[in-house]
C-alpha cells in the first residue's frame, strides 16, 4: 500500500503532477492544489488547460464517487474547498486570457429554507466544471430569483430545498417564470433531499438533480443541446 | 429515576409516536416558506387541533411544533429573540392536549438541526451549537415537555452537541438521525456508527433511531442496522409516508394507510419499539398504524428482500459493496 514518502511536486513531470493533483483534490489538500497550480502555470500551461486538466478532471472523479455513495458531504466539501483555492488563482488569469465559458447559472435556496450545504456544493462543482455561477444564498423569494435572472441572463436556474415545508415553493417560482413568459428561456434544475424526479416534473422543472455531481452532468448536457441547436439554426 | 417515556414503555412494550407536523400544517393553511414555529404564538388553536388529531388517532407520544425553533433558524424569520418563548408556548400547547387525553400521552420536545455545518466544514463550533440547543431546550422544559426529541440529525458532532445540551438542562432525551444518502446520513455516518456513538453517551439517550429520509423502506433498513448494532437499545422508527409528489396544486405522499400499517409491522419485526410517521403521515395513516401496532404478532426479522416485497424498493440504496472508487491512486501521499 501507499508509503508516506515525501513528494516534491516540482520534481514531478507534468503528467505525474496532474495525477497527483487529482489525488490531492480527492484528499481535499488545499495548499498542495495551490502549489500545483502555480507550478503548472510556471511551466507555461495556459490557465484554461490548468483548469480543465487538473482541477475540472479531478473534481469529475470526486463527483463520480460522491454520486456512487463512496464519498459523502464532508469529504466533498474539503475537495471543493481545495478546488476553490486553485480556482481563485486561475480566475483573474482566465478573465485576462478570455477563456471559453461553459455557461451561466443563477442558484439559490428557496424562501424559508436555511439549508445551503447542497446548494454550496452544486455551486462549487459547477464552478469547478467551468460555469459562471451567481449564488443568491439562502431564503430567496420569487422577486429575488426574478431580479437575478433579469440582471444576469443565466442559461440555468438552480433551486434547492431541504425541507418538505419549503420544497413546494419551487413551484411558486416556476409559475412566476411562466407568468412572465420567460420560463422557456431558461433551464430550471432543482435539487434537495426530499425531492424526486416525478416531483420535479410535476412542478414544471426541467430536471431533478439528485446531487451536485448529477447537477453538473445535467447542466453540461443542456448546454450541449443548446449549443447544437444554435449550430443547427446557424447552418 | 425512570423518565415518563421509559415508564410508559415498560408498561406497554411498544409505543406509537405521532405523524407529520409541517406537511399537515399545510393542510391548515401554512404557506410554503413560512415558519411553522411562529404558529405556536399566532395560531395556537391550529397547533392544538393537530396534536389532538394525533392523540385521537391513538398516539402515545406527540412532538412539539419546534423542529426549526432554534436561534440559527429563527433568524431567517427575524424571530431569533423569541426562541425561548416559542418553545415554551409550543410545549404548553402540546402539554395541554396530552393532559386532557384521559390516558398517558408523552410530550416530546422536537429539536431539529441548526442548519449550519460545524467546524471545520462550517461556521459553528460544537460548543456554540450546544448553546443554541440549550436555549431551545430550556424553553421546552419551561413549557413542560417530558422528554427532548432530537431528530433528523446527520452529523455526529451535532448530535453530541444536542445531547450535551439536554444533559446540561437536566432532561431525558431521544435521538434519531436521517439516513437519506446511500444508506447513510448526508454526512456519511452509517446507522451502525450513529448507534454505537449514541450508546457511549453518559447519561445515554432513552431511545435512538431513524426518522424522515427518503421513504419507508429505506428507513426500515436503517432501523435493522441499528437494532443489529445495539440490540438492547430502545429503537425508534419514524419514517416518511412514502415519497412526495405533486397532485394538482397540492403535495401528496405516496404512502397509503395500508402501506403505513405494513411499515409499522415491519418496524416491529426489525426490533423497533417506538413507531411513528414523519413527513406526509396524517392522522388517518396514524390510526391504521395504531391498529397494526396493537394487533401485530412479531414475525421473524425481515431482510431487504422482504422489505421490498412488503412496502416497495429502497429509494436510495447503499453503495454496492463491490463498487470500485473512480479514483486511481498513484500510490503515494504527500507527507506533511
Amino acid at each position: 500500500m501507499a508509503g508516506s514518502d515525501d513528494i516534491v511536486l516540482a520534481d514531478l513531470s507534468d503528467e505525474e503532477l496532474v495525477q497527483q493533483m487529482h489525488d490531492d483534490l480527492y484528499d481535499g489538500l488545499k495548499a498542495e492544489i495551490e502549489e500545483g497550480v502555480h507550478i503548472l502555470l510556471k511551466r507555461g500551461w495556459t490557465p484554461y488547460r490548468t483548469l480543465t486538466e487538473a482541477l475540472v478532471e479531478g473534481m469529475r472523479i470526486v463527483g463520480i464517487d460522491f454520486r456512487d455513495g463512496i464519498l459523502f458531504v464532508p469529504e466533498v466539501l474539503m475537495s471543493a474547498n481545495a478546488m476553490k483555492a486553485g480556482m481563485s488563482i486561475l480566475r483573474p488569469l482566465l478573465v485576462e486570457t478570455g477563456a471559453p465559458r461553459v455557461g451561466k447559472m443563477v442558484i439559490g435556496t428557496v424562501k424559508g429554507d436555511i439549508h445551503d450545504i447542497g446548494k454550496n456544493l452544486v455551486t462549487m462543482m459547477m464552478e469547478g466544471a467551468g460555469f459562471e455561477v451567481i449564488d443568491l444564498g439562502i431564503n430567496n423569494g420569487v422577486e429575488k430569483y426574478l431580479e437575478a435572472i433579469a440582471e444576469h441572463q443565466p442559461d440555468i436556474l438552480g433551486m434547492s430545498a431541504l425541507l418538505t415545508t419549503t420544497m413546494p415553493y419551487m413551484k411558486v417560482v416556476i409559475d412566476a417564470l411562466k407568468e412572465k413568459g420567460i420560463r422557456d428561456d431558461i433551464v430550471v434544475l432543482v435539487g434537495g433531499a426530499p425531492l424526486n424526479e416525478d416531483f420535479a416534473k410535476a412542478i414544471g422543472a426541467d430536471s431533478y438533480c439528485r446531487d451536485a455531481a448529477v447537477a453538473v452532468e445535467t447542466a453540461k448536457s443542456y448546454m450541449m443541446r443548446k449549443h447544437n441547436q444554435r449550430a443547427g439554426t446557424a447552418g | 429515576m425512570a423518565s415518563r417515556l421509559e415508564e410508559l414503555l415498560s408498561q406497554r412494550g411498544r409505543l406509537l409516536a405521532d405523524g407529520a407536523t409541517g406537511t399537515n400544517l399545510f393542510e391548515m393553511g401554512l404557506l410554503s416558506g413560512d415558519a411553522p414555529e411562529l404558529w405556536n404564538a399566532s395560531e395556537p388553536e391550529k397547533i392544538r387541533a393537530l396534536h389532538r388529531s394525533f392523540v385521537d388517532a391513538g398516539a402515545d407520544i406527540i412532538l412539539t411544533n419546534t423542529f426549526g425553533c432554534n436561534r440559527r433558524r429563527l433568524m431567517l424569520h427575524k424571530a431569533e429573540d423569541r426562541t425561548r418563548e416559542l418553545n415554551r408556548l409550543a410545549a404548553e400547547i402540546a402539554r395541554s392536549v396530552a393532559d386532557a387525553a384521559g390516558r398517558p400521552v408523552i410530550v416530546a420536545g422536537s429539536v431539529g438541526p441548526t442548519g449550519d455545518l460545524l467546524i471545520p466544514l462550517g461556521p459553528l463550533s460544537e460548543d456554540e451549537a450546544m448553546e443554541v440547543f440549550v436555549e431551545q431546550i430550556e424553553g421546552l422544559k419551561a413549557g413542560g415537555v417530558d422528554v427532548i426529541w432530537i431528530e433528523t440529525m446527520s452529523a455526529i458532532e451535532e448530535m453530541r452537541a444536542a445531547a450535551r445540551a439536554a444533559i446540561k438542562v437536566g432532561m431525558p432525551y431521544a435521538v434519531t438521525a436521517t439516513f437519506d444518502t446511500a444508506g447513510r446520513t448526508m454526512m456519511g455516518a452509517t446507522p451502525e456508527a450513529v448507534a454505537t456513538f449514541l450508546k457511549e453517551l453518559k447519561p445515554g439517550p432513552v431511545a435512538i433511531g431513524a426518522n424522515c429520509g427518503v421513504g419507508a423502506s429505506d428507513l426500515i433498513y436503517s432501523v435493522m442496522q441499528i437494532t443489529a448494532a445495539v440490540p438492547d437499545a430502545v429503537v425508534i422508527a419514524k419514517g416518511n409516508c412514502g415519497i412526495p409528489r405533486f397532485v394538482g396544486e397540492k403535495v401528496e405522499y405516496t404512502g397509503t394507510p395500508a402501506v403505513m400499517a405494513e411499515y409499522t409491522r415491519l418496524a416491529l419485526d426489525a426490533g423497533a419499539r417506538i413507531v411513528g410517521g414523519c413527513c406526509g403521515t396524517s392522522p388517518g395513516h396514524l390510526f391504521a398504524m395504531r391498529q397494526a401496532l396493537d394487533s401485530h404478532q412479531l414475525r421473524e426479522r425481515p431482510d431487504v428482500a422482504r422489505i421490498i416485497e412488503c412496502i416497495g424498493p429502497l429509494a436510495a440504496p447503499p453503495a454496492d459493496a463491490g463498487a470500485e472508487p473512480a479514483r486511481r491512486r498513484t500510490g503515494r501521499r504527500r507527507a506533511g
